[in-house]
């Protein structure tokens, strides 16, 4: 059975707090490897999982990520590989959503990925290159399963967009603070707050009690405790990855040190 | 002017061709969508304003060379027992049809008040193209070219540096075109509110494939009339290469509902189909997402990018533009693959018979229509010579061991 990750967000609402929503991508370092590090960032704070699907056009990421999926494929990670991630993930209890480009999910077949997801136990997907407008099937199939549809909205986004897009949205919506890709930053962006608000506005609007969750360019736990200021949830992508990426060979020093990111992000949100 | 909207190459609202849903379309991150839509209403004014309109043609005529000649290519008539017909797009300033296009965006970007523009390239003949608009227009310009290309076209990436444009070697996956444009598409995520993407080939997102058509469409309209008023009548048949599609679907767009022309686009067929090491992405590939649009991708079975190979760094690419996908689906053209061997015989044999040294991209199209002649003798066969080849004189060099001069004993 798949949760949604609405659920998370709630839990963290009424402890009133933000979730924390962390990434990494699938088959990295290994396929295996990758699913130890997930799980030890579920038991070190995370509330929400992103696990991306590598991807050879990754037109959305930035060097840290790009670099994490290229490995991954030179090591041959399949789609399959990503469901088999998810499963793991999942099993922890901890709502679990796929992060992925459009085409292999048209590939592997609209439908078919869909249930597979499913079965497999995750909520759902977000989708950085397929916007409401061009995602019918993916929204039908999403929605005869009850899975989450987390689209983004961007600080160039207009007003009638982000309504259509938080209208189209399960789960979440995922406000891209910073125009560019993924990636850590030293400071957060003053993007950021402006579109929330104008997130938050068309929520009311168009789907009460939807949350609205702030990611790129997150990477410790004061950046994570202004975004958790204004937002329901904070997602952290390019940090995790590095946190393995500065430790090539040695998972368990790379573990040790999700742990310790982890848990001063988890204090930034709760601060 | 305006034509009667043709649903193979002319985009529904959404940028659909071939009907909603097919090909075509915007499949592009939401922070892109804005300025997507400005480029898009920009455009759609600027073809309804006379003043853009002249600006643009102006330009072609006085400083590219526009209308480029239809030649009679008597010479390789004989050798191909057709009548062979050359869009000497070879001849336009810059070398190649590129320049129509980059000239159309550079002005549309100036009426956006836009001061930089980016581009991808991969031949570096997009690259120089651009380089020279934003040399001509005033405006900043940085070039996206994989390192592989840096290296097997560096004429002109020494041409684009003399212009005052910045190149950048990209480094990521293939290093070739289609990294290229992921990092254009990286630069444009961040640069959007000053920067304008050249984009150079008719594919990508809406409205790319269509707004690239617009300032091509003169190839095919140029060489219908030159045609008709060399023969007096249509050509049997049309050729051109296919790399993205922009040379292409600028000359078939004006043959489209002409259903006695036949249309033959020729993609780069590498080291030859069977071997898995081509670019023949419609003959060989299947129906994906890549950079924007629905169309023809070369990919396994995760939907993965394949790396394409040709010899040709223009026709490089693992996707083509969605009118070309519409246009092999409806089944009104023909792609078909040349390989690398077949392509440098015909840039030789073009070489010797007519004292022309096409592209190796154009050697493309030479070839297979040298190929289609053998079952239209004594017909007309029209063939955009995109771009002349002096970028590929470092790769002709090589491939014919030439450069050394032959000892007289
Ligand atoms: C001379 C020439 N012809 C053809 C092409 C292929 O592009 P397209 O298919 O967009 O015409 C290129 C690309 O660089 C080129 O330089």
């Amino acid at each position: 059975m798949s949760t949604s990750v609405s659920v998370a967000f709630e839990k963290a609402r009424a402890d009133g707090r933000a979730a924390l929503v962390g990434y990494l991508p699938a088959g990295f370092p290994t396929v295996d490897g990758g699913i130890a590090a997930l799980r030890t960032m579920v038991e070190s704070g995370c509330d929400v999982i992103e696990i991306g699907l590598p991807y050879s056009d990754p037109v959305m990421d930035g060097p840290t990520i790009q670099a994490a999926a290229q490995q991954a494929l030179e090591a041959g990670v399949r789609t399959t590989d990503v469901l088999r991630t998810v499963e793991a993930v999942a099993a922890t209890g901890v709502p679990t959503l796929v992060m992925t480009y459009w085409n292999p999910v048209e590939r592997y077949g609209v439908e078919r990925f869909a249930q597979h997801l499913y079965d497999a136990g995750g909520a759902g997907l977000i989708t950085p290159d397929l916007t409401p407008d061009f995602a019918p099937e993916w929204i039908a199939a999403a929605d005869a399963r009850d899975l989450d549809k987390v689209f983004l909205v961007a600080p160039s986004s207009t007003d009638e967009r982000i309504a259509m897009t938080t209208a189209a949205c399960r789960g979440f919506v995922y406000a891209t603070a910073v125009m560019g890709v993924t990636g850590a930053r030293d400071a957060t962006s003053d993007l950021a707050g402006p579109l929330v608000e104008r997130t938050k506005r068309a929520v009311a609007a168009t789907a009460p009690g939807l949350p609205v969750g702030v990611g790129l360019g997150v990477s410790n736990g004061v950046q994570a405790a202004e975004v958790a200021s204004y937002a329901d949830g904070v997602i952290v992508g390019s940090a995790f990855v590095r946190a393995l990426l500065d430790h090539p060979d040695d998972l368990d020093a790379g573990r040790r040190a999700l742990v310790k990111l982890t848990e001063d992000l988890a204090r930034g949100v709760r601060s | 002017m305006t034509p009667t909207p043709n649903s193979q190459y002319d985009a529904d609202l959404h940028g659909w061709y071939g009907g909603a849903g097919s090909f075509g379309g915007r499949f592009m991150p939401e922070a892109l969508i804005a300025a997507l839509d400005e480029l898009d209403a920009a455009w759609q004014k600027a073809m309804l304003d006379p003043a853009f309109l002249q600006e643009f043609e102006g330009l072609l005529q006085n400083y590219a060379g526009v209308p480029s000649m239809l030649y009679e290519a008597h010479r390789l008539s004989d050798h191909a027992g057709a009548r062979i017909l050359l869009k000497r797009e070879d001849l336009n300033h810059t070398g190649a049809h590129k320049i129509r296009n980059v000239l159309g965006q550079a002005l549309l970007t100036k009426r956006m008040g836009k001061t930089r523009v980016i581009a991808e390239t991969g031949a570096g003949q997009h690259g120089v193209a651009s380089a020279t608009a934003a040399a001509y227009l005033g405006l900043d310009c940085t070039v996206y070219m994989g390192e592989v290309d840096t290296e097997r076209q560096a004429l002109n990436v020494a041409r684009m540096q003399l212009l005052g444009a910045e190149v950048i070697p990209v480094r990521s996956g293939s290093r070739t075109l289609k990294d290229a444009i992921n990092e254009a598409l990286r630069d444009w995520v961040a640069s959007v509110d000053h920067t304008a993407y050249l984009f150079g080939t008719a594919a990508g997102p809406h409205p790319f494939p269509s707004l690239v058509l617009s300032f091509v469409r003169g190839i095919g309209d140029e060489a219908r009339r030159q045609c008709l008023d060399l023969t007096g009548s249509l050509p049997d048949a049309v050729a051109a290469c296919v790399g993205g599609g922009s040379n292409a679907i600028g000359l078939f767009a004006a043959f489209l509902d002409d259903p006695d022309v036949a249309i033959y686009g020729f993609e780069a067929g590498g080291d030859g189909v069977e071997t898995g090491r081509h670019a023949a992405t419609i003959f060989a590939g299947s129906v994906g997402v890549l950079h924007g649009s629905r169309t023809y991708v070369l990919q396994d079975d995760d939907g993965q990018t394949i790396e394409s190979h040709s010899i040709s760094a223009g026709l490089d690419y693992p996707g083509v533009g969605p009118q070309h996908a519409a246009l092999a689906a409806s089944g009104r053209a023909s792609y078909l693959p040349v390989t690398d061997a077949e392509a440098m015989e015909a840039m030789s044999l073009l070489a010797r018979t007519e004292g022309i040294i096409p592209a190796i991209e154009s050697a493309h199209a030479v070839s297979g229509a040298l190929k289609v002649a053998q079952e239209r003798q004594g017909e007309t066969i029209l063939i955009n010579l995109s771009g002349r080849g002096d970028k590929d004189m470092g790769t002709a060099l090589e491939y014919f061991g030439l450069g050394t001069p032959k000892e007289t004993a």
